[in-house]
């Protein structure tokens, strides 16, 4: 069966709550409905599951790459033009080490930006149903469900104290 | 239902209170001293811009540049900038590290500082190698037709590596920090203005795993930008310490010393900026005493230790009794004009300020934290002068040739349209994009509670943790 998105926006934290509650009482899961706010709430303040994610995995990855292209760039410069100085050896550890330093830290700092971009599901090309009061204070509970229980979904929201009601056209 | 105490009013009227005020370069219209402000940077900026293409079309002759004296204005100048750009992400880093409440309306005003200041910094020594276009060559190791490569054992090559590692990453932290502000402007908008920011907010809505990603990145890049931070201006005092022909820049010290130089100066600039942006936009909801008050005494921790290392660094000096470093610092001290510069120096970068920021009313005063944080900066640059200048004008033992130095119009040009640059990028930056944190604001406010004590009631922050 098709589905559509229901988006109830609430003027309080209390009531988008309240409404997380009824949803989960009419027999909608946690995977169906997401909590829209303009500001970080306390985790939890809508009685939401923590997320997992891997984000923490991101900077080792990067980490691991840019220290690699460093070294490899840096030996196969001196190796490919081989300059003695002073009787030393032609890999000198010392400046090798800081320009690897930064590769490293650049390769981690780039694959955490991916990863805080992939892990937090963006890019998205369509914002789905949405309301800019979200951004002025209010709050969207925004569900996804079959189109037999849009009635349900929207009674839910006006009995927790929706301010509005909007339904995917 | 919530109340807000810090603002007045429910959820709602605070956020829209907080939307306007803080979009208003975005979606409404600014004051007429924001443009005379730009104006008047674009201006100096032009100039500079002028005297950095004269000095390329005639040569370093234009400069007073001259043996030994090869590094100036332009490299003091580099240092300068960097060094303000380094206490911008420093203190937006830590304070967010260390969750302080008052960072909120900081931390993007110091990022921004340090993306114009780097950007600016990386501009001299480029135009000081007198033909910037061949510089791909010397600092990009991609040349595989001729098998030359740049020497990574000079720290010539150092430079560019962390600068570009500093400036990527500041620029992605300011970035991520400012997707879910630009979603808010993407909601105020319409037309093009409303398709620039809808794909720059990447389509976010903002629930919670997005959120929780924002704050865990908050952390986590500012626990890996600090390394970098270190490590950048160790790097630039490497320039000089590891250099051989100048004796006197041989310090074991001149990277911690270099480091807290560049906090000392950058958090500076960092108030100056933050004063004058509250002037321009009528921020005085979210710039207030308490924020200059904690700045100042954060100041006072920052000019003390550098001052600590500035001490060791000329005890220390002399403890050695070489001739080179006593020459240096007769120079320094007793030879016209070093001497009264340097006077000028120790007194603008420390005996003015810190004692002024030790009274409550003056860390509270915009006016004289003005006055102070420029007098910081306006020391801070005769500093570098000090240290680059007079350690080349002494004969040094691979020296054949030696002169004075006198800068230049066009140096001189260039030194103030660095000013310039940097303070109109600033501003255009403001134009389009939030330079407070409009959801950490908001996030404040949502924490925020009072506590009734006796008979008083206090501001408190309930966290999570």
């Amino acid at each position: 069966m098709a589905s559509k998105q229901v988006l109830g926006i609430f003027k309080t934290a209390d009531d988008a709550a309240l409404a997380t509650d009824r949803l989960k009482e009419a027999g909608f899961s946690a995977q169906d409905y997401q909590v829209l706010t303009g500001a970080p709430y306390p985790e939890g303040a809508f009685g939401e599951e923590i997320p997992k994610h891997r984000l923490f995995a991101f900077p080792f990855f990067g980490a691991a790459v840019g220290f690699t292209v460093a070294i490899l760039v840096t030996a196969g410069t001196q190796i490919s033009y081989p300059l003695v100085t002073g009787g030393k050896p032609i890999l000198a550890i010392p400046p090798m080490a800081i320009i690897t330093y930064e590769g490293t830290m650049l390769g981690a700092i780039i694959m955490t930006i991916i990863g805080v971009i992939f892990e937090s599901r963006l890019p998205r090309p369509f914002t789905g149903l949405y309301d800019t009061r979200i951004t002025e204070g209010y709050i969207g509970v925004a569900l996804k469900c079959p189109d037999d229980r849009v009635q349900a979904a929207d009674l839910v929201f006006r009995q927790s104290g929706a301010e509005d009601v909007k339904h995917e056209e | 239902m919530q109340e807000r105490v810090a603002m007045g009013g429910n959820l709602q009227e605070v956020e829209q209170k907080v939307n306007r005020d803080l979009l208003i370069s975005v979606t409404g219209s600014v004051p007429k001293r924001f443009w005379v402000a730009v104006a008047l940077m674009a201006f100096l900026a032009a100039a500079g811009f002028g005297a950095a293409g004269y000095v390329v079309a005639q040569g370093l002759g234009a400069t007073g540049l001259n043996r030994p004296i090869m590094w100036a204005f332009f490299i003091t100048n580099f240092v300068f900038w960097i060094g303000i750009s380094h206490a911008g992400v420093m203190l937006s880093a830590i304070l967010r590290l260390a969750q302080a409440e008052w960072r909120r309306p900081a931390t993007r005003a110091a990022e921004i500082v340090t993306i114009f200041s780097l950007v600016n910094a990386m501009l001299f020594p480029i135009i000081h190698t007198g033909r910037p276009w061949r510089t791909l060559y010397w600092a990009f190791p991609y040349d595989f037709g001729r098998g030359i490569w740049p020497n990574v054992r000079s720290p010539l090559i150092w430079d560019p590596s962390a600068i570009i590692t500093y400036l990527t990453s500041s620029v992605l932290f300011v970035y991520v920090a400012l997707i879910p502000d630009i979603a808010v402007a993407r909601d105020r908008t319409t037309g093009i203005r409303h398709q620039f920011y809808s794909v720059l907010a990447l389509g976010w809505r903002g629930y919670p795993r997005q959120w929780r990603l924002q704050i865990i990145a908050g952390f986590l890049l500012s626990a890996l930008i600090l390394p970098i931070f270190v490590s950048v201006h160790s790097i630039v005092s490497w320039d000089f310490a590891v250099n051989q022909s100048v004796e006197g820049w041989h310090s074991t010290i001149f990277a911690p010393y270099f480091v807290i130089g560049a906090v000392h100066s950058g958090v500076s600039a960092v108030v100056t900026v933050m004063i004058i942006l509250r002037f321009l936009f009528k921020w005085e909801d979210y710039i207030r005493p308490e924020h200059m008050d904690a700045l100042g005494r954060l100041l006072i921790v920052v000019a003390i230790t550098w001052f600590y290392f500035f001490a060791m660094e000329v005890t220390f000096g002399l403890f050695t009794l070489e001739n080179a470093e006593l020459g240096l610092r007769s120079m320094q001290f007793f030879e016209t004009p070093y001497s009264t510069l340097f006077l000028v120096f120790i007194i603008a970068a420390f005996f003015f300020p810190v004692p002024m920021w030790m009274f409550k009313n003056v860390r509270r005063s915009f006016f004289w934290m003005t006055i102070t944080t420029i007098s910081v900066n306006i020391g801070m640059w005769l500093e570098r002068f000090l240290i680059i200048i007079p350690g080349l004008a002494r004969k040094q033992p691979l020296s054949f040739s030696w002169s004075t130095y006198a800068p230049s119009v066009p140096e001189i040009l260039m030194v103030v349209g660095s000013f310039g640059f940097v303070g109109m990028s600033i501003l255009l930056f403001a134009k389009v994009f939030p330079l407070i944190p409009i959801y950490d604001v908001k996030e404040g406010e949502i924490l925020r509670r009072e506590m009734k004590i006796g008979k008083v009631t206090i501001p408190a922050v309930i966290r999570e943790e």
